[in-house]
Formats: C-alpha cells, structure tokens, sequence
C-alpha cells in the first residue's frame, strides 16, 4: 500500500503506522458537565464501517507528521490524504 | 582539576574513517545543530529571519540551503541548522537571536551525530541503507527516513557526497549498518 503524501510524495505504507479513527482530533472539553459521557464515547465507542473511513496515520520513519487517510476498507483504496495539522485547525482546533 | 578527554560519538579520540572501494564514510564531530520550529502565526517572519542568517531563502520541503550556516526543512515549519562547530559553538544563542520571539530553538549538537559518505557510487551503498526514491534525490535535497531502523536524516550535497545525521546514542548502529553496506555493495 502506497500513501501519497501531501508534503512527500508516495511513500511506503510500511513507513507509517496506524493510530485509529480521525475522530480522535475532536477531543472533548475535560470541563463540560457531561465530560465524563463524552470521554467514554471518545475512549471507547468506535464506528467500525465497511467502505470509507477517515483515519490517522503517523510518519513515524519519515518526517514524523501526522496524517488524515481517507481509506476504504473494504478495498485499500486511498482517496485522500490531508496534513492532521491541517484538518485540525480547519475545525477550529488552535494546535 | 577533571582532566576529560573528548571523544567522537564512535568513541574514538579522532573521527573514525572507513573506506571501501572508491567510497570512504567519515565521522564528523565538528558540526554545531540548532532546531528551529516557527511559532503560529509567525511563520513567514520566521522564514525571513532564517533566510537573512543562513543568507539564503529559507528551504521548502525536502531542501537544505545556505552557506557557513545552513539549514535544513525537518517538517512544516521547522528546520535544522547546521554550521561549523569550531566557530559557532553557541550555534542554538546565534539562531536565537536572529530569530527572537517568531520561532522556538533549541540545541541539538550533541544529539545527532554525522557520517559523510563521498565518493562513486554512493547510490548502490544508499539504496542497501534506505527506502528512498534515490532518482529523484539531487544535490540540495534531504530527506528524514529509517536506516537499520534508526530515524535519519539524508542530506544530498552532490551525486558524490552525502550526510546522514542520526541520533548520537546510536551512532555505533548506525557507523555499522553504513560500513557493512559499503562491504556488501562495493
């Protein structure tokens, strides 16, 4: 599996490893009243589908950046990949 | 009174040649590192101070620039610069003030250790080390990958010479996945 990389090129999945699903930027408020729903939903319930799936990879033997990968998991199919810093900010993330 | 004796990374009281065929792999100490990482929202002022310091335009992705100091793009943002360690041992105080508040710095001297490999062809040794896409590597372009499953980073001056900057404590890993792949494909 190749993943085009936005600053890099194509490079060897090999070269990356996967954390999980890109959903994990949207980390909720530790200080909201219902923080403590809302981390167990973050922590522990997952979408699992079969096609389309945004998730995060990191180069960790290359530029060690991090990376959203739309992939389709029934095929491998990469459609898209996005910088995570970039994906972060354009949600209103400030890091 | 301590009476220290300094020592290279490899240990030895002088930088350890090797030479095998027509490519010789030598250890270079005398090299001084800062990192440099813009802060948000400061990039481009950033940009300006280090291309006024390394008295070129600041690198783009995969490009190492610059003159007695130089510096190299390490990831969005942020880069290393390198320069001659007998006369720039502050090298992190010298980029700190050239930079001010736009960019973060910090020093990286005795962090990464350096092996230069010169001579024809380094392509055959360099393919056996690492999985880049050496055709498209020319000389300004570096590039950060694994070596012998240690982070470097490969830094192409010409056809003939490269350096590989990898982490000081794995410096003896490193001088042996090079040299053993000089043996094999020499």
């Amino acid at each position: 599996m190749i993943i085009n990389h936005p600053l890099l090129g194509p490079r060897d999945a090999a070269e990356f490893t996967y954390l999980g699903d890109a959903s994990l930027i949207d980390r909720p408020d530790w200080q909201a009243e219902d923080a403590a729903e809302a981390f167990y939903d973050y922590a522990y319930l997952r979408d699992n589908p079969a096609g389309e799936h945004k998730e995060l990879w990191y180069h960790e033997a290359g530029d060690r950046s991090w990376l959203v990968v739309t992939r389709d998991t029934t095929t491998h199919e990469i459609s898209k990949v996005e910088l995570a810093r970039d994906v972060a900010r354009a949600r209103g993330r400030s890091k | 009174m301590h009476d220290l004796v300094a020592i290279t990374a490899l240990g030895g009281t002088t930088p350890r040649v090797d030479t095998v065929a027509g490519v010789t792999c030598t250890e270079n100490p005398s090299v001084a590192l800062a990192s440099v990482a813009a802060r948000r929202g400061q990039e481009a002022k950033a940009q300006a101070a280090l291309a006024k310091l390394i008295d070129a335009s600041a690198p783009d992705v995969e490009q190492h620039a610059g003159g007695t100091i130089a510096a190299f793009w390490s990831g969005p943002d942020q880069w290393m610069v390198e320069a001659p360690f007998d006369s720039h041992e502050d090298l992190a105080l010298q980029v700190k003030s050239a930079v001010g508040d736009t960019a973060s710095v910090t020093e990286q001297t005795d962090a990464w250790t350096r092996f230069d490999l010169a001579g024809d062809p380094l392509a055959s040794v360099l393919e056996l080390l690492c999985m880049l896409d050496l055709r498209k590597i020319s000389a300004g372009s570096v590039s950060r990958c694994s070596i012998h499953h240690v982070g470097c980073f490969v830094l192409c001056r010409s056809s003939e010479a490269f350096s590989i900057y990898g982490p000081r404590s794995s410096a003896g890993s490193l001088h042996h996945a090079i040299v053993t792949a000089m043996r094999s494909a020499l």
